[in-house]
């Protein structure tokens, strides 16, 4: 071999922008065969994109592939489906399984791969009556199940098991594909016990040995501290380190992943701690059954006309508390506002004390797509305190106001900049960061007293990002409304909130003045983790 | 040049919005009326016969626009109204009811049947969110097939209306001489030559659009078209979505019921037991060539799409009959309107102005 000088995998240069967007700029990293990558980063830093690209996933070449190349063990590849990925040996785990329910173990292993027997009838109509090897498929499972060096049973159904050996028999798949020499890990240990992800970690080494190189993502710090002989840490689509995991240590990885720098960064010059404020809104015990944001036990004072940031890592419940306390998602617990309790699981109620909720899902609960702007921004005022409307009849008929409802959203489009071409242009024709100005014009336009607003900058550009945190900022400011503001940028919240709350398992892990460090808001956040 | 330019892409625009299935039939039914009086069909009554069953269809098809509006899709479940109506009807002529009156009293007698059919319907209709346009089609279905022994069943004597030998069970066909023919029609009609315009059913058609355009733009019509259009924006906006649908399911079963009355005092008759089997489908697609699209429906859909469907199916049989001298009326006008039928369906997701 002429070229065994060539690392295993090797990434150049690698860009790539979602519609103008960029996720990630100029990537360079380099493989050896048996070593093992640990990639850490906060949600959205480019992750996940990183290995979509190098996996050939369609989502990828479908919005305009990508800049830069990548050389597998010297050779330029460039993988247009993950069919041509698996080809070349790359395998992957995803976060979510891709398993045949009803089959057992060794079928998911090994399915459409199986040995075979030719039989008379196959004979005939062709190969794919062949007659499945069952003595040899299981000597082969049993290999990939040994080779990974957990035992789990290969005769139980995917349905019949623990979250645990599902996950393994993924990994088990990918292992028994013998031309596999890179395997992508993305967040394998986020469903596992303590005595299980153990046990994954114990066969990533093994794997390390017998030459295939794993690329291991995690919030676990400890985990790829452990196993990993490289960390590549990863923020805003940028590497910003890589270090020999031997010579780096909890904090100082945190510190890589969330700071944009060490000391501060944003100025702090408008924090407001008022300690004798008022508590407005009482959380107490707070459960909220969201899928993939579980709230357990979450307890919160919220103190009247402060902006309170909640942030924490994605699945660990923040985006929960506001879903849960709008009624959007089965909720328990109790909430407490000015000392009313507040009935939970209905959204009206809710409105009815003057709530007002900005969606994460903007386009799915935040926008009527199909509609004008002006109804969407008036149309939750108009519901819920009848305004906008004529009353005609004493009452009885309630006419839609076009004229004021005109006005309101003309007033927003100037005050928020929102860029349209009239107020009858329909939500869906707006880019991310103006229909987010629309979700927020709604919320403005109930003039509430607590505004929750999740996720208010996701998706949208940087230019958007500001003028959406500055008309937060200054909502509350000069109208003295209690904001709660959720997200997932701790730079953010840092530079918007008060005080920040961090979430970690379902759970608050701690309150801190926002004018705290990035490494003491890091630590929080990465407590707890499940 | 540029100019001409913006000029282009301003007709351009407009076809589009128009829409170019809308366009090829508008274009097709102008060719029909174009050629009838080459082959010898009489124009004034070809046009007049359009404007009357404009007249008997449009309720039919404005009792697509509520269901649309909240996002339960297409009423295919249409009978079940329609048998609301027709309960309204046999039984204000069992009570003895003649002339005007009684189709006074068959609206009356015909809405409690509207609101608890509706209810029902609307409640099932919230079970299976979803898949609202299956479950309507089996519910219109079923509920036909029920009444077609229930007509046998129920105790009805009236000589008008029962079978002649064994003196009980609903005829299939009964004729509104004496009672409700023409019953609106027959207010201020108009006659010029050949033409006749049934001056009053077409006001009431345009009171019944007026006034579900009117409750459009209130408050319970603007939350009902914002659940159609995002129903978890409507409920994260306070809206009981369930409570909405379930009304509008209601509001298109009574308009159903009352169309079906006013279809039966233009055309003379009532019919029962399979009759309202046939009643969905062309209202569905008269309301899709409108323009109309699975959840977004407006009253000048309505119009256009009742005016271009009933004017194909009337006029494509006469002009052919006429062209080959043979009698196939039937068959063409089976062919003409099932086509149609199916054409409406294929486009269902695209919605013009």
């Amino acid at each position: 071999m002429d070229n065994n000088h060539a690392p295993l995998l090797e990434m150049r240069n690698i860009k790539k922008d979602f519609f103008g967007n960029q996720v990630l700029e100029d990537i360079n990293l380099k493989l050896e065969a048996g070593e093992v990558l640990g990639l850490v980063g906060e949600n959205g830093a480019g992750k996940s994109t990183l290995m979509k690209i190098l996996f050939g996933a369609t989502d990828i070449s479908e919005t305009g592939g990508y800049g830069g190349e990548i050389y597998l063990n010297g050779e330029k590849v460039s993988f247009k489906t993950p069919f041509e990925a698996i080809e070349a040996g790359i395998g992957m785990v995803h976060q979510e399984f891709s398993l045949i329910p009803g089959f057992e173990a060794t079928e998911n292993i090994l399915l459409n791969r199986e040995p075979k027997r030719s039989n008379l009838i196959a004979e005939v109509f062709g190969e794919r009556l062949d007659t499945l090897d069952r003595k040899e498929m299981d000597e082969r499972a049993a290999k990939a199940i040994e080779k990974m060096g957990v035992s789990i049973d290969q005769h139980m159904l995917i349905n019949s098991m623990p979250v645990g050996h599902k996950q393994f028999t993924e990994i088990a798949r990918e292992l028994s594909k013998d031309q596999l020499r890179l395997l992508i890990l993305d967040e394998p240990t986020a469903v596992l016990t303590e005595r299980e992800a153990e046990a994954l970690l114990e066969s990533i080494r093994g794997m390390s040995a017998r030459g295939i190189t794993v690329i291991f993502i995690t919030h676990r710090l400890q985990e790829i501290l452990s196993v990993c002989d490289k960390v590549a840490v990863m923020r805003d689509g940028i590497l910003v380190q890589e270090v020999p995991a031997s010579e780096t240590n909890v904090d100082e990885i945190t510190r890589w992943m969330v700071g944009r720098s060490i000391e501060g960064g944003a100025s702090k010059t408008d924090v407001r701690i008022d300690e004798n404020a008022r508590t407005i809104l009482k959380i107490d015990k707070l459960w909220v059954d969201m899928p993939g944001e579980t709230v357990r036990n979450v307890s919160l004072e919220v103190k009247e006309g402060e902006i309170l940031g909640i942030g924490g890592l994605a699945g660990q419940g923040k985006l929960g508390i506001p879903n849960g306390i709008m009624g959007l998602y089965a909720a328990g617990g109790s909430v407490v506002f000015d000392g009313k309790e507040i009935p939970l699981n209905n959204p009206r109620k809710c409105l009815d004390s003057s709530f007002a909720f900005v969606s994460e899902d903007r386009r799915g609960v935040g926008l009527l797509l199909d509609e004008s702007l002006e109804w969407n921004v008036a149309f939750p005022a108009m519901q819920v305190q009848n305004r906008f409307l004529k009353n005609y009849l004493g009452g009885l008929v309630k006419w839609r106001d076009e004229k004021a409802i005109r006005e309101v959203t003309e007033k927003y489009i100037d005050e928020l900049k929102i860029k349209c071409t009239s107020s009858k242009q329909n939500a869906r024709e707006l880019s991310g960061g103006n229909q987010q100005k629309v979700c927020l014009a709604k919320a403005f336009a109930l003039e509430p007293k607590v505004l929750f607003v999740s996720e208010p900058t996701r998706g949208i550009d940087v230019g958007a990002k500001a003028l959406v945190l500055d008309a937060l900022k200054k909502f509350n400011r000069e109208s003295g409304v209690t904001v709660v503001m959720i997200s997932s940028e701790l730079e953010e919240l840092r530079s918007t909130a008060d005080r920040i709350a961090i979430v970690s398992g379902g759970k608050i892990s701690g309150i801190l003045p926002a004018t705290s460090s990035v490494e003491d808001l890091g630590m929080l956040m990465l407590r707890g983790v499940i | 040049m540029t100019e001409t330019k913006t000029f282009k892409d301003r007709v351009a625009a407009s076809l589009k919005n128009f829409g170019l299935p809308r366009l090829i039939i508008t274009g097709f039914l102008v060719l029909l009326l174009i050629l009838a009086p080459f082959v010898g069909a009489d124009l004034p009554t070809q046009i007049s016969n359009i404007i009357n069953r404009f007249s008997w269809n449009g309720i039919l098809v404005l009792a697509m626009v509520p269901m649309v509006h909240s996002g339960c899709g297409l009423n295919f479940g249409l009978p079940l109204g329609i048998i609301s109506g027709l309960l309204g009807a046999t039984l204000s002529i069992e009570f003895g009811f003649t002339g005007r009156l009684s189709f006074l009293m068959a609206i009356l007698i015909a809405t409690p049947f509207a609101l608890v059919f509706g209810t029902l319907y609307g409640w099932l209709l919230n079970k299976i969110k979803g898949g609202e346009m299956m479950i309507a089609t089996y519910v219109g279905f079923s509920s036909v097939s029920l009444m077609c022994m229930m007509w046998l069943l129920l105790p009805y004597h009236s000589p008008n209306m029962v079978w002649g030998l064994a003196g009980k069970g609903l005829r299939t066909t009964i004729s509104l001489e004496g009672y409700y023919n023409q019953a609106l029609a027959g207010i201020g009609q108009i006659n010029i030559g050949n033409i006749s315009i049934p001056t009053g059913t077409l006001l009431f058609f345009a009171l019944l659009a007026f006034g579900i355009w009117a409750f459009l733009h209130t408050k319970t019509g603007t939350a009902m078209t914002a659940v159609g259009s995002n129903p978890v924006f409507a409920r994260a906006a306070g809206i009981n979505v369930d409570k909405i649908r379930m009304l509008s399911v209601v509001m298109s079963t009574w308009l159903a019921a009352i169309g079906i009355l006013v279809y039966e005092q233009g055309f003379g008759f009532i019919q029962l037991y399979m009759a309202p089997f046939y009643m969905a489908l062309p209202a569905v697609s008269a309301i899709l060539i409108g323009g109309a699209s699975v959840n977004k429906a407006t009253i000048m859909n309505v119009i256009i799409g009742t005016i271009l469907f009933q004017g194909i199916v009337t006029m494509t049989p006469t002009v052919m009959n006429n062209m080959i001298h043979m009698d196939m009326s039937e068959v063409i006008r089976i062919i003409a309107s099932m086509g149609m039928i199916l054409f409406a369906l294929t486009r269902k997701t695209e919605a013009s102005r």
